[in-house]
């Protein structure tokens, strides 16, 4: 049943809806386990507009595996997808950097007040995110290493191919998973695609692996297909690679791609002169797991990510 | 006075960004002045401006004490100025979230880097701001309440209002925040506006920053005594919201004394024009932020009161 989560009025004969799509068996037994599927939060990010459709079609064909609720938020910031911008529309702040929110703070400090407490209570949060317009990503989940111990365990069942477990930063807990994590709801942050596109591949894979997640709690007793074994981050390097002049980024490597330390992995061209500005060599030996799509760099801009070796201790 | 470069990046299809500063005086690094860091902020460019063509004129003089610095840094992304942006055009980001930055980092990140190598280690550090919630202000002095802030000196800028703002996660990352983790005793002072230029708050702003140097024994400069400020905890503003949307017709201005009961502004049906709300002052005080679109959504902040305590 689609419910109507937020709803705030805008100058101009409209409002800012935010909905939901609540699934739960037609039997309600006892306490039922939660589970609430977010996406949408960065406007331009679309991979999991995909999975929340692939998640209702899989769930609603067989509603007599469903032992709990699901909740489907497919637009958290229904005013950014709808415009194809990133933050929030006449908001300088991203919106994943505003919460938990407060009712006395802006509006968009409100709504996102009321996001959270409409999530709060749940047994689990999925937050899914694609990367931005830049940078493809192999699917993966982001955890902060202060909730390694809590959420490790449950992201090897999602079917995601990496775990990357990272350094705390304060700017970051003003994040939604963050927030989350502290009200004690488990959340994962899923990375995968990258931005304005749809990768059906990887959410047909993601959406088996929140089915299985979801089974694992209780929510789902259908049949869940095979589910892979991420690599998680914890004892390998991570090998950043910034481009070193502006220009046009030619990508080489590509995801999954294993690479030596000192492979080229692309270059950085000048159309102008038809001189190669930079040959880019990968920094350390191990897989490829972000690659810059989109051409035009700086010097700064990330090209690379490269998920190394164990390494010994 | 020197003028240098002291950030270069180069860009695909532009000239590079020149980040350039401007030296006054010479020997300890005294007071470090920062305008323009988003690409909107136009009073902010030109405060600066104003400032570095007064300092000319004093350095000419002779008015600035021997053995010490100033360093004034009129703009940081004009990159993004010229072409109408407020944030890093490439990828919209904020170089004002990304202090103290990372020289191998994104781009922005070593912007933030650049500038940060040049402005840290001054005893002073000033920048001319502006906020994320579009209105007007009561010029006043910004502090983050890091532990190391000092309200004291604040109020030897002279303006009305000092207020000291409890940092949120996403205020570690600005540029006064980690001045004052490196040390510096860090001030933003905010003018009236931000896009335009408004001469009287300009005046106001170049008046308190020479008024300041001059207090800390930098420069030697008349100016006249200024204000005694009110220290405000920035928790302590009254906060008056929006309880429906339309178009906002704004009664009271920033400074402008309110009564409770009295009608701030009034919220129009945008196609009927009647008035559908009144928002109303919910205490006696001193308007020190508006909103100043004509256009206003539900549930936004439409003014932050001073409140008065009754004796
Ligand atoms: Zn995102």
């Amino acid at each position: 049943m689609v419910e109507t989560v937020v709803s705030m009025g805008l100058p101009v004969d409209e409002h800012l809806v935010i909905r939901k799509n609540r699934l739960m068996p037609e039997e309600l037994g006892k306490e039922l386990k939660r589970i609430g599927i977010v996406t949408g939060t960065h406007g331009d990010e679309l991979e999991g507009q995909f999975v929340c459709y692939e998640l209702n079609r899989r769930i609603q064909e067989h509603p007599e595996y469903l032992q709990g609720i699901v909740d489907i938020y497919p637009a958290f910031n229904p005013l950014g997808i709808d415009s194809i911008t990133r933050g929030i529309p006449m908001f300088d702040l991203d919106m994943n950097r505003i919460f938990p929110g407060s009712e006395d703070g802006p509006m968009m400090e409100t709504i996102v007040r009321q996001l959270m407490d409409d999530l709060a209570g749940a047994d689990m949060c999925v937050d899914i995110h694609a990367s931005n317009i830049y940078l493809e990503e192999m699917p993966q989940v982001r955890i902060n290493e202060e909730t390694a111990e809590r959420l490790v365990p449950y992201a090897k069942m999602i079917n995601v191919d990496f775990v990357w477990v990272h350094a705390s930063a304060t700017v970051l807990e003003s994040t939604l998973a963050y927030s989350l994590n502290m009200i004690g709801v488990p959340t994962l942050v899923v990375e995968m695609g990258v931005g304005m596109r749809i990768t059906e591949s990887y959410g047909c894979q993601l959406v088996e692996g929140i089915l299985n997640l979801m089974k694992e709690m209780g929510i789902w007793a259908g049949p869940v297909g095979e589910v892979r074994t991420p690599i998680v981050s914890s004892d390998r390097e991570i090998g950043f690679v910034n481009a070193d002049h502006p220009g046009i980024y030619l990508p080489k490597a590509r995801i999954f791609d294993d690479v030596d330390e000192g492979d080229i992995i692309g270059r950085i061209v000048d159309p102008m002169t038809g001189n190669i500005m930079e040959e880019v060599k990968a920094p350390i030996a191990g897989k490829v797991f972000t690659r810059r799509e989109y051409p035009i760099v700086y010097s700064g801009s990330l090209l690379n990510r490269i998920l190394g070796g164990v390494q010994e201790q | 006075m020197k003028k240098e470069v002291i950030y270069r990046l180069d860009s695909p299809y532009r000239e590079s960004l020149d980040i350039t500063g401007y030296r006054f005086g010479s020997g300890k690094k005294s007071a470090c002045i920062v305008g323009s860091i988003r690409g909107n902020e136009v009073q902010q460019l030109y405060v600066c401006s104003q400032l570095i063509k007064k300092l000319k004129e004093l350095e000419q003089h002779g008015a600035i004490v021997s053995d010490n610095e100033i360093m004034v840094i009129p703009s940081v992304n004009h990159h993004s100025m010229n072409i109408g942006k407020r944030f890093w055009a490439v990828d919209n980001t904020d170089v004002n979230r990304m202090f103290p930055g990372y020289d191998k980092g994104e781009t922005t990140q070593r912007i933030a880097a650049g500038v940060f190598d040049c402005v840290k280690n001054y005893n002073y550090g000033i920048q001319f701001a502006s906020f994320y919630l579009p209105g007007d202000f009561v010029p006043h002095v910004r502090m983050m309440e890091t532990g190391y802030q000092n309200t004291s000196l604040a109020n030897l800028f002279g303006l009305p209002y000092v207020v000291v703002r409890k940092p949120r996660p996403i205020d570690t990352t600005t540029l006064n925040y980690n001045w004052q983790v490196w040390e510096t005793n860090a001030f933003s002072v905010y003018t009236s506006e931000t896009d335009v230029v408004d001469e009287v708050s300009a005046r106001q702003a170049v008046s308190a920053v020479l008024r300041f140097l001059t207090r800390m024994g930098i420069l030697r400069y008349n100016s006249h005594s200024g204000y005694i400020a009110s220290i405000i905890d920035e928790e302590e503003l009254t906060i008056v919201k929006t309880d429906a949307a339309g178009i906002f017709r704004r009664l009271k201005c920033p400074g402008e004394e309110v009564h409770m009961g009295e009608v701030l502004g009034e919220i129009l049906d945008p196609y009927e024009g009647e008035v559908i709300r009144q928002v109303v002052s919910p205490t006696d005080g001193i308007i020190f932020f508006s909103h100043k679109k004509p256009l206003v959504t539900e549930s936004e902040i439409v003014f932050k009161i001073i409140r008065r305590l009754h004796e």
